[in-house]
């Protein structure tokens, strides 16, 4: 799956999860950026992702990831193993 | 809206959007705060869905993460402002404080047990003092590590032990207490299996021990064990017969042709449903049939020397061509239940989707056609959920079989005031006794037809209540030919100057078109005047289901002073002075003394 397809998918779970309909996701977009993404809808978003792509974020995986663009790398990496 | 069979992913996903849909059918306000020992949030997420599409309207009260003994014991001043109806004590195995080291004595294992079940004791206590509300508690989940292998559960350095020996004094606790339910985590941790159960990747970032599908899992049983304090659990199981009660078409294959009994496979599993179904019946659900078949046809199915269940056995029995949504609409007017009071098995599809399309209030579970999978289903949708188990429970299904007979005799009378003379009725009218009080709150939480009122109380407000002086109460016990029906109206009223004020008056409808009411209100009308009461003034508010009992105050001789321009609410009154008895038909037979 390339960064592209994975960014659409990324797109409607996090506008669901934060109830944001117009939400435009951007690789740059992160925590302080968007506008709801505090620590308990993290929960969800992170439970919503790893059910969407089949995968499991190993523990302390995500901490290090600076933004979406970050994460869709990392989601990348993980699918295609 | 259907929520039930939502995957734990999309309900969190859409949650938000999914939360204001539901508020729009939404209408009876819960005030519930959860006390956690782990975070609750997504517990709670689940857990309002759930209660949104069962028509609750749930207000949350949360404890600060890992705080619940500290909010409940030490600074309880917010949670008793929150003024709760319900609290819940969402602890885990992790939050045991007193686990035994493996080389511990019998006697420090002791030692321990008794103080961790101390701890606990503390806390419900304090809840008691202050919320004087329903405490819904977990019990504890075997745990995941057992350091001493299959010694664990012997010896007295085993958590595994240490936590069956606390379940147990739990389930004690919760056996001499009202006001305590214990709810079972440890079953829906086995059901589950501790591998999709725990997830401490989850533990070690947010502090949230379990899975997304268990925490869904723990708000379905939590919703159901709610549901079922405020009298909404299901009371009539609905069954086809041929692939569900019995392999084959009894139309086709006879009696003698149909699969019921130990001697194959198949059989066995029909029986075993068959014994699932009399095991309901016995704890007081109601067992009814819907079938496509030969009316003649059908009742023979159960006269195969193998079958479990029998005729009698079924308060209600359609076997006809008819469509099924219709005959369940029958079902439910014969019973006098509303629709949201059945659950559906069928093992054909295109009926279950007819019935889940027409009749959108009834429970039909995708029970799929492999019936050794039935109970299981069954048992996951905790649709006949309860809290307690009076006798009443237990003596219902006779009841209803006995109302049927009491139709049957209705027809033969030349006037209703020869049948209901017929029927020997007598009555014990009393104010509010100790050993009812258990019946009395659990009519009032599930009374939805026959209530003026539909106020519901807790079982610490109604013994509250009963030793309160300002308080008029009385219940009703109605026996007749055909035997006890046991304790089937409750009023409760205030008195407040010369004016007595009926703030609930219920009746079971078992017993409706009884002269019930009028029995009571004679009673009522006797405690005023020795009350001193000049007036009494009576409530209705509309809901959904209570209709019937709209123009009550009227039928009783009431004065309407005030209705609501869109009839939601009215209030009557009634002089005492002059006041004829009404009721004719009834027996009073013993009568406690009036307590003032």
């Amino acid at each position: 799956m390339n960064a592209a397809a994975i960014m659409a998918e990324l797109q409607p779970i996090f506008s669901d999860v934060l109830d944001l309909p117009g939400l435009q996701l951007t690789p740059q977009s992160n925590a302080t950026n968007v506008e709801g993404w505090d620590s308990l809808a993290h929960v969800n978003l992170v439970v919503a992702i790893e059910k969407r792509f089949g995968i499991k974020f190993a523990l302390g995986e995500l901490r290090d990831l600076k933004n979406v663009g970050e994460m869709v790398d990392l989601i990348q990496k993980k699918t295609e193993r | 809206m259907k929520i039930q069979n939502l995957p734990v992913e999309h309900l969190l996903q859409k949650r938000k959007a999914l939360r204001r849909e539901l508020l729009e059918n939404a209408h009876s306000p819960i005030k519930i705060a959860v006390l956690g020992g782990v975070t609750t949030h997504e517990v709670v997420d689940l857990l309002e869905l759930l209660l949104l599409a069962d028509g609750f309207l749930p207000a949350f009260y949360q404890s600060d993460y890992n705080r619940y003994y500290e909010e409940a014991v030490l600074e309880p001043e917010q949670l008793r402002a929150f003024q709760p109806d319900i609290v819940y004590v969402h602890t885990h195995w992790k939050n045991l404080h007193h686990l035994p080291p493996v080389d511990a004595t019998e006697g420090e294992f002791q030692e321990r047990t008794s103080d961790e079940l101390e701890r606990y004791q503390t806390i419900w206590n304090s809840i008691q003092e202050f919320a004087g509300c329903q405490i819904i508690r977990n019990n504890f989940e075997n745990p995941p590590v057992r350091i001493l292998g299959s010694q664990d559960s012997v010896s007295h350095g085993g958590t595994t032990r240490f936590i069956h020996e606390l379940n147990r004094e739990f389930a004690r606790a919760a056996r001499g207490s009202r006001s305590l339910l214990v709810h079972d985590l440890n079953a829906l941790a086995a059901a589950m299996g501790h591998a999709q159960w725990f997830d401490w990747g989850r533990w070690y970032s947010y502090k949230m021990l379990t899975t997304p599908e268990a925490n869904l899992a723990i708000a379905k049983s939590l919703a159901a064990m709610i549901g079922a304090i405020f009298g909404k659990t299901k009371k009539c199981l609905i069954l086809d017969l041929d692939n569900t009660l019995w392999g084959g078409v009894i139309g086709e294959d006879g009696v003698n042709g149909i699969e019921i009994g130990k001697e194959t496979a198949v059989a066995e599993a029909y029986t075993a449903f068959q014994e699932y179904c009399l095991a309901l019946r016995r704890r007081g659900v109601l067992l009814a049939v819907c079938s496509k078949n030969d009316p003649d046809a059908a009742k023979s199915g159960f006269s195969h020397p193998a079958s479990i269940l029998a005729l009698e056995d079924f308060a209600a029995f359609k076997a006809n061509w008819e469509s099924k949504d219709r005959n369940i609409r029958e079902i439910a007017e014969e019973l006098n239940l509303g629709l949201d009071s059945f659950v559906f098995v069928d093992d054909n599809p295109a009926e279950r989707a007819i019935v889940s399309a027409q009749l959108p209030e009834v429970t039909v579970p995708d029970v799929g056609s492999e019936v050794a999978l039935y109970p299981a289903i069954l048992e996951a949708g905790h649709f006949f959920e309860v809290v307690s188990l009076s006798k009443e429970d237990l003596q219902r299904t006779e009841s209803y079989a006995a109302n049927a007979t009491r139709s049957t005799l209705k027809a033969k009378f030349a006037s209703y005031d020869e049948y209901l003379d017929s029927l020997r009725m007598t009555a014990d009218i009393s104010p509010f006794q100790p050993i009812y009080l258990e019946r009395i709150t659990q009519l009032i939480n599930k009374s939805n037809q026959f209530n003026l009122t539909t106020l519901r109380y807790t079982f610490t407000e109604i013994e509250r209540i009963a030793s309160d002086p300002n308080y008029t109460t009385c219940t009703a016990r109605l026996s007749d030919v055909f035997g006890d029906n046991g304790l089937i109206s409750v009023v409760i009223g205030h008195r407040e100057g010369a004016d007595l004020h009926i703030d609930l008056w219920l009746m079971s409808c078992r017993v409706l078109k009884r002269d019930v009411e009028l029995a009571m209100l004679d009673y009522l009308v006797e405690c005023a005047g020795n009350d001193r009461i000049e007036r009494i003034v009576g409530y209705f508010s509309r809901t959904a289901k209570n209709a019937m009992v709209e123009d009550h105050y009227g039928k009783l001789g009431f004065t309407l002073q005030h209705r609501a321009d869109d009839g939601s609410s009215s209030f009557w009154t009634l002089p005492v002075a002059g006041y004829l008895q009404r009721n004719k038909h009834i027996l009073i037979e013993s009568r406690a003394e009036v307590v003032k």
